[in-house]
């Protein structure tokens, strides 16, 4: 599904990612983890076409097209999906309204006929008891005043309303408490399927104790150093990132 | 639900369709225009012209010797080079045969240029919902709905009309809510207004369909100084709505209009206004429109009520304070504005809400946004009288903010002799982000879309205020405006 190819990418100038590749299947959850810096969030926010972050070369696609030509919306319109580490606040723009317009545009995409609201506020409420969340969100602006766990619960809804093929995660577990974190695992979990796959971004194992990847890769100073399966996960848990990173220095 | 509104003609092709101003092109209409200058000979040349009757001699005379004695005033937070009004034609017309019998007697060009705009002022073509007057520069050309209104005692024509054929009426109300000195740009108008609206609506009557003047600026060097007098007798109702288009020149154009606005016992007055007068160049400044008007209302009788709305997009400076005085008991004024400037726009505007009777209530809702380089105040006035027992007043100010360049001011003034009253004033400033925007694109939403979005949202309480049709096209406008200044 997704093909990252030697993907160099920077910030103002500055090279952060040096070099990545990775291979997403169909069905798979893969784990991105390393240290602060390491370029996780940069290598989410290149794969959705944030403006401020340039690709210097290398390449990636999605299902064989190239995503790096794609505007961000069309990148959405194609099934990538990013649930923000900080999501943003819109004061004004109606949580349920601002949902029904990025639905819309997918059915818009698919060809078919726009949902009305009735219809859609159907579809938001079933979607929101799944994720244990308060129908009041609905009616207030999106994310404002949201608490932490409300928010991240909130990018979960929007993942479940659009049905994306890729969602990346990022850090989706930071600022959680045990139980937001276990309905926000749930729901991530009601939502794999054979047909999807998910990139999990985290810094701390926990949250890979309710969303099991089938891939762990461990990044650091912008290169993957290390790749393997869950097994991985519960070796760097006990360890920790200093011994790999410093083991990856000496293999160079 | 937006879809399922039917769109009005005359908004939508104010909005248009593209990015650039669209109201840029120039009639080619022989008219007549004074000379540039003005002195008394202009005064009487225009009442003369005007073929007056004899009592208006008098007060645009006394008007222009106030004019004479005043100074131009500078206190708002615009900047603009002196007016040098020696320079402006005070008076321009398309000329015309004979007095306009029908429709068809309009001159075919000034027909062609509100067709093209999409002002419908031709019966047949007309909106079923919507009366309109439509001004070319100084002169009313027509107005449409005036046999149907006329069944139900409302009087809806040009202000010359009126002087002649309703003078009672006229003398009555005429600059008694602006005084002919009221200030500099007031008692110039008095002094050389050519043309303008006049509403009469007779006692508990509910004006069956929305009013609606149409104003055009043609002529360069031209100014525009009309007037709008609206009575809303004792019990009755009416929602009037006024929009403005102008074309491109390099040259600044004044236009110092008067609206007053008069609302007897359980009357009632809705004025809304879509502005939007060629704004000058973006990148330089360069021509445009000083859109410098007194705009006020008399809450005269007990239980009325007067309610401005206002959309400015347009003007290189708009200054201006549609304001209400609250004299009748238990008397509600109101005032909801967006007003946006983008490019080298200047704006300075707001309200005065004046207390004077018992338990009079008014309600202040200002959304400025500024983007690029214009900047944006809000002025706002709240006074209670001492008589004013149990007064209120609820004002809130919003500002945003698009790009790093532009800017916003608010100048709150408070001014209460009774202890009774009870003064809210809540503001806010904030900021479109690039952040904001993304988030929409990654969820598969235009920036567009998103942009449309955010400003909707935050204009919210104001577009629920315009009649529906014209707020969806509302809406249209500030989107089309903004767009290339956020990205």
């Amino acid at each position: 599904m997704l093909e990252v190819k030697d993907l160099k990418a920077g910030l103002d100038g500055t090279e952060i990612l040096k070099g990545i590749s990775l291979n997403v299947k169909k069905g798979e959850v893969h784990s991105i983890m390393g240290p602060n810096g390491s370029g996780k969030s940069t290598f989410s926010k290149i794969l959705v076409g944030h403006p401020a972050y340039d690709v210097l070369s290398g390449s990636v696609t999605l299902n064989g097209e190239n995503l790096l030509e794609m505007e961000p919306e069309e990148r959405a319109l194609n099934g990538i999906f990013l649930g923000y580490q900080y999501p943003v606040e819109v004061p004004g723009v109606n949580n349920a309204e601002f949902l029904r317009m990025a639905y819309n545009e997918k059915l818009k995409k698919e060809g078919k006929e726009e949902v009305d609201p009735l219809d859609f506020d159907i579809l938001l409420g079933e979607k929101m008891k799944l994720l244990g969340m308060d129908s009041r969100y609905k009616e207030r602006s999106v994310n404002e005043g949201f608490s932490g766990g409300e928010k991240k619960k909130n990018e979960i809804l929007q993942m479940a309303v659009l049905e994306p093929k890729l969602s990346i995660l990022d850090e989706i577990d930071s600022g959680l408490d045990i139980d937001a974190l276990k309905t926000v695992a749930e729901g991530v979990n009601t939502l794999r399927n054979k047909d999807t796959a998910i990139i999990l971004i985290t810094h701390y194992p926990r949250i890979l104790e309710y969303i099991k990847p089938d891939h762990v890769h461990v990044l650091s100073a912008g290169k993957i150093i290390k790749s393997g399966d869950f097994a991985l996960a519960h070796e760097l848990e006990k360890t920790g990132y200093d011994s790999l990173v410093q083991m990856a220095a000496e293999k160079d | 639900m937006e879809k399922k509104i039917e769109k009005n003609s005359e908004l939508s092709e104010i909005v248009g369709d593209q990015k650039e101003y669209k109201y840029g092109f120039v009639t080619d209409i022989e008219s007549y225009i004074l000379p540039k200058g003005i002195n008394e000979d202009t005064v009487r040349a225009i009442w003369a012209k005007r073929g007056e009757p004899e009592f208006m001699l008098e007060f645009r005379l006394k008007a222009f010797k106030k004019w004479k004695e005043m100074k131009e005033p500078r206190w708002a937070h615009v900047d603009y080079p002196p007016i040098d009004y020696q320079g402006i034609s005070y008076y321009s017309a398309p000329k015309a045969k004979k007095k306009l019998e029908t429709m068809d007697e309009v001159p075919e060009e000034v027909r062609d240029t509100f067709d093209k705009l999409g002002i419908p002022v031709e019966e047949q073509k007309r909106l079923s919902n919507v009366a309109v007057d439509a001004v070319f520069d100084s002169v009313s050309v027509a107005t449409t709905h005036k046999k149907m209104l006329a069944r139900e005692g409302i009087i809806f024509c040009s202000i010359t009309e009126a002087m002649n054929e309703h003078p009672e009426l006229f003398k009555k109300y005429i600059g008694t809510v602006v005084p002919t000195g009221d200030n500099f740009f007031a008692a110039l108008n008095s002094a050389v207004f050519s043309d303008g609206s006049f509403v009469y609506i007779p006692p508990n009557k509910k004006c069956p369909i929305e009013l609606s003047t149409y104003f055009r600026i043609n002529t360069e060097g031209s100014g525009q100084f009309e007037r709008t007098l609206i009575i809303a007798d004792k019990g009755s109702s009416v929602s009037y709505l006024e929009g403005c288009t102008a074309p491109q020149f390099d040259t600044n154009q004044l236009h110092a209009a008067i609206v007053e606005l008069v609302a007897l016992d359980d009357a009632e007055i809705k004025y809304s206004t879509v502005q939007n007068w060629y704004a000058g160049d973006p990148e330089t400044g360069k021509g445009g429109i000083y859109n410098f008007v007194v705009k006020r209302g008399q809450c005269r009788g007990k239980n009325s009520k007067i309610s401005w709305t206002q959309i400015e997009t347009g003007s290189a400076i708009t200054w201006k304070y549609p304001s209400c005085i609250l004299q009748g008991d238990n008397s509600v004024g109101e005032f909801y504005s967006v007003a946006l400037t983008t490019g080298r726009q200047q704006a300075d505007t707001g309200t005065k809400m004046i207390h004077i009777g018992k338990n009079t209530r008014s309600v202040t809702i200002s959304k400025g946004i500024s983007a690029d380089h214009a900047s944006n105040a809000y002025r706002g006035l709240v006074r209670v009288a001492p008589g004013a027992e149990n007064a209120r007043n609820y004002t809130q100010c919003d500002s945003m903010l698009v790009g790093d360049k532009s800017s916003a001011h608010t100048f709150p003034y408070i001014e209460s002799a009774n202890d009774s009253a009870q003064l809210e004033h809540e503001a806010s400033t904030s900021k479109i982000s690039e952040e904001q925007l993304f988030y929409f694109q990654q969820r598969g939403i235009s920036r567009e879309q998103a942009i449309n979005s955010i400003i909707n949202g935050f204009c919210k309480e104001v577009f629920n205020h315009l009649p529906m049709e014209f707020a969806v096209e509302a809406h249209k406008l500030l989107t089309l405006k903004l767009e290339h200044s956020v990205g």
